[in-house]
């Protein structure tokens, strides 16, 4: 996350202050996304009591540990991706690549859990086709999900790639932007946390 | 670069744990604050609201390493921007339908 302008014009120089424009550029872009995070929490705000008969927040989210244990998942992977950036500054190959492995395996572990939720639900006849609430619900939780899938998959060439080539200011620059976007899902998971289980339980 | 500028954009060791200490205290209060019902009513959806922001503000500082530093000048007003945008579109959506289903129900008695 640097947008500083770097006054002396050597190559190295160079580089970072293209690098820092390609970071600030994908920031925006994270911004859009919170745009479009807070149109689909607006949206559920507005639906969740709209059940048509069906089964409340209350009544669905339960099994609040589990929720519990996949909100530490992705905390703990968030940290672990910050000790992989520690390596990446450091020039510390292994160091980097271990915790970006730990990170995935937290990810996928994260996934499979909300996936496990999805089927449960689905199953007994609550899939989003319920009714407006349980809609919306799927929306909200589903984009955060396809959005760490998709973090998942990039975070699996960026392994490739810095096996491959080592930290260049290339690899250097994408796991700064894939850093911003795992922590910025880290802070969208919070708010799914906190205004679908917490209150749906209240 | 600086150290001091090297750590404003990276953070160290240090701050990464204390983020991940901060966030796992600021998850598990609220959690216990609903799970046993130490609160009731209102006071429990505000204590809850205030942990979540103060839960972003940890994020945003300690993992985005967003700050008031020079170097992360633009980054703070493009987020400043966007924190506007997201409370004019919440507020006024809620705002909106929540109007809309009172005049709904009025009608309909």
């Amino acid at each position: 996350m640097t947008t500083q302008v770097l006054d002396s014009h050597d190559h190295h120089d160079h580089d970072a202050e293209a690098s820092a424009k390609v970071v600030f550029g994908f920031w925006v872009y994270i911004l859009s996304d919170c745009i479009l995070f807070s149109m689909i929490f607006a949206t559920y705000a507005v639906l969740h009591n709209n059940t048509y008969g069906g089964p409340g927040a209350h009544e669905l989210f339960t099994n609040m540990p589990y929720v519990l244990i996949e909100t530490f998942i992705l905390l703990t992977s968030s940290f672990t991706y910050g000790l992989a950036m520690l390596g990446a500054h450091k020039g510390n190959k292994n160091q980097l690549l271990i915790w970006l492995f730990v990170t995935f395996i937290l990810g996928v572990s994260f996934i499979c859990m909300e996936l496990n939720e999805f089927h449960n639900l689905i199953s007994e006849g609550n899939g989003p086709q319920r009714s407006a609430f349980l809609s919306s619900f799927f929306t909200l939780v589903g984009t955060h999900g396809l959005h760490v899938t998709c973090g998942l998959i990039w975070m699996i060439l960026l392994i490739l790639q810095v096996s491959k080539h080592g930290i260049t200011s290339i690899t250097t620059r994408k796991l700064t932007c894939l850093s911003l976007f795992w922590h910025f899902l880290d802070i969208v998971w919070i708010f799914v946390f906190t205004i679908v289980y917490l209150m749906g339980a209240m | 670069m600086s150290q001091k500028t090297h750590d404003a954009n990276h953070g160290t060791q240090k701050s990464y744990i204390i983020g991940f200490i901060l966030s796992i205290l600021l998850t598990i209060i609220p959690y216990s604050l609903v799970v046993n019902h130490l609160l009731v009513g209102d006071s429990q959806i505000i204590a809850v609201v205030i942990l979540g922001i103060i839960q972003l503000l940890v994020q945003l500082i300690f993992f985005l390493h967003l700050s008031s530093h020079p170097s992360q000048r633009w980054n703070l007003i493009t987020f400043s921007f966007t924190v506007l945008i997201v409370v004019i579109l919440v507020i006024g959506s809620l705002w909106i339908m929540y109007n809309m289903n009172y005049n709904m129900m009025e009608h309909a008695n």
